[in-house]
């Protein structure tokens, strides 16, 4: 028993448990905007589990495939896979298992929400991970494709079809990525160099990017915005997400025009807080 | 002055406090009230999550005294177009006079003493209609006797305003630390009075 928690207590890191836990939610939004109050828990649950092991299972071969770049970077050397904690071979096989067990499960539960979460995973590990993330900084478009498909599995499981608003959804996710992911670049701009991975801010330049994070912002914000109102979200909530939005654009605008690193990782840190605050105004 | 976890925590029951009456709280009153008090707790809601995350040094933004400029506006403009019906037009005029007044005089780089007193107009204003408007209701029979709580928030939200204004004027009235020391707790007590008399009122 003492083994098994120990190992448990290694892997969980493997998983990027935020990250992991932020996607999920987007994806039980999805769920619940087409299936709220949710009357049948054994559905919401098995989409609960299915989402986890495949967003765990493509981080972890993510994170396995990128040990090399990990190593390098002082942000993540201490990682259990960088720092030998975890071997590759097991890490590989953790991930694959569970990757395996995620889709197995939701195309079992449904082939076609079976198939969205694959999309997920296959332009996460395939076309992200594998692809391009060493050789162009545009490969955080495709990070941002895999990133909307929690929420359009969701929505898709709920539905039994795609949808317009499931579209929407995961266009929103897409856009707020930019903002989530180039705060980050730019804040940990000389491990990123150091590691050799193309980045905006080493492409483009800062003010470039913070331009980027601004106009992604907005239409990040926008497309929340019109799901909301297409689900029929109460209009409390709906102004409730647009004062929410409003502090968005506020930071992003900020950042372009006074940046300083403080307003930058405020951000990072309000984006992440602002995509589980408007997952949980579109549950309800 | 480093924000501690029990600030933390204050601030965020105020932007739950703020949520909750921008989206329940203000469902029942006509456009232009729910658009005055969605601006106002929109602030407050934005300000705590923004203090939350960057700190007390967000403070010393120049963009601080306009941005707090609105609070008191727009729910005096709220309380004054749900309540005093032959007052709409005017005071909607001065709230937008007076902003447009503050932000001018906070850009423009000038050296006498015209920002503080357009400051201290429009805020005197707005606030004293904000503390005295819903306790003359309530103590007049025009409104339910809850409805004096919204008064406490004026009279919690002049305090505050007070305080950041003397302090980012340089004639602070208590110490910066001390004014950060109280400030989560009086931006709590200011929004739960708010949030108690709309709803009892």
């Amino acid at each position: 028993m003492q083994r098994i928690l120990s190992k448990l207590r290694l892997y969980w890191p493997l998983t990027k448990s935020l990250q992991t836990g932020l996607l999920l939610s987007t994806g039980l939004a999805g769920y619940m905007s087409a299936r709220c109050p949710v009357m049948h828990w054994y559905d919401f649950l098995g989409l609960a589990l299915s989402l986890f092991l495949a967003i765990a299972g493509s981080t972890i071969i993510n994170m396995w495939y990128d040990r090399d770049i990990d190593a390098k970077m002082k942000r993540t050397c201490n990682r259990p896979l960088a720092s030998g904690q975890v071997t590759p071979n097991e890490a590989l096989r953790l991930g694959l298992v569970l990757s395996a067990a995620g889709v197995g499960m939701a195309v079992a539960m449904s082939p076609l929400y079976g198939l969205v979460v694959f999309a997920g995973l296959f332009f996460d590990v395939a076309v992200y991970t594998l692809w391009l993330k060493r050789r162009t900084c545009w490969s955080i478009v495709w990070g941002g494709i895999s990133g909307g498909m929690p929420i359009l599995a969701g929505r898709v499981f709920g539905l039994g079809h795609v949808d317009g608003i499931g579209i929407l959804l995961a266009l929103a996710v897409l856009f707020w990525i930019p903002t989530h992911i180039l705060t980050f670049s730019m804040r940990y701009f000389d491990d990123y160099a150091a590691a050799g991975i193309p980045t905006f801010p080493s492409a483009y330049g800062f003010q470039v990017t913070r331009a980027t994070i601004a106009v992604s912002s907005i239409v990040a914000a926008l497309c929340i915005g019109a799901a909301g109102i297409l689900i029929g979200v109460q209009w409390g909530f709906v102004r409730l997400l647009a004062v929410l939005s409003a502090g968005l654009l506020l930071l992003a605008v900020a950042s372009l025009l006074r940046p300083s690193e403080r307003v930058n990782f405020g951000l990072f840190k309000y984006a992440s807080l602002y995509m589980l605050a408007a997952m949980v105004l579109l549950s309800v | 002055m480093k924000i501690s976890i029990l600030d933390r925590i204050l601030l965020l029951l105020t932007g739950l406090l703020a949520a909750y009456q921008i989206a329940v709280g203000i469902d029942k009153m006509s456009t232009l009230p729910i658009i005055a008090y969605t601006v106002g707790f929109g602030v407050l809601l934005v300000a705590g999550l923004l203090l939350i995350i960057l700190g007390f040094d967000v403070l010393d933004s120049p963009i601080v005294v306009i941005i707090s400029t609105v609070i008191p506006l727009s729910l005096s403009l709220g309380l004054v177009w749900e309540h005093l019906a032959s007052f709409r037009t005017g005071y909607l005029l001065f709230v937008i006079v007076g902003f447009l007044a503050i932000l001018l005089t906070r850009i423009l780089p000038l050296r006498n003493k015209l920002p503080v007193i357009v400051l201290a107009i429009v805020h005197g204003i707005a606030g004293l209609t904000i503390f005295l408007l819903p306790i003359v209701f309530a103590a007049t029979g025009r409104a339910a006797p809850g409805f004096a709580l919204v008064g406490v928030g004026g009279a919690l939200i002049g305090v505050g305003g007070l305080l950041l204004a003397l302090l980012k004027a340089g004639r602070p009235l208590l110490s910066r630390a001390t004014i950060l020391k109280v400030l989560p707790g009086l931006l709590l007590l200011m929004t739960a009075a708010f949030v108690a008399g709309f709803h009892f009122g």
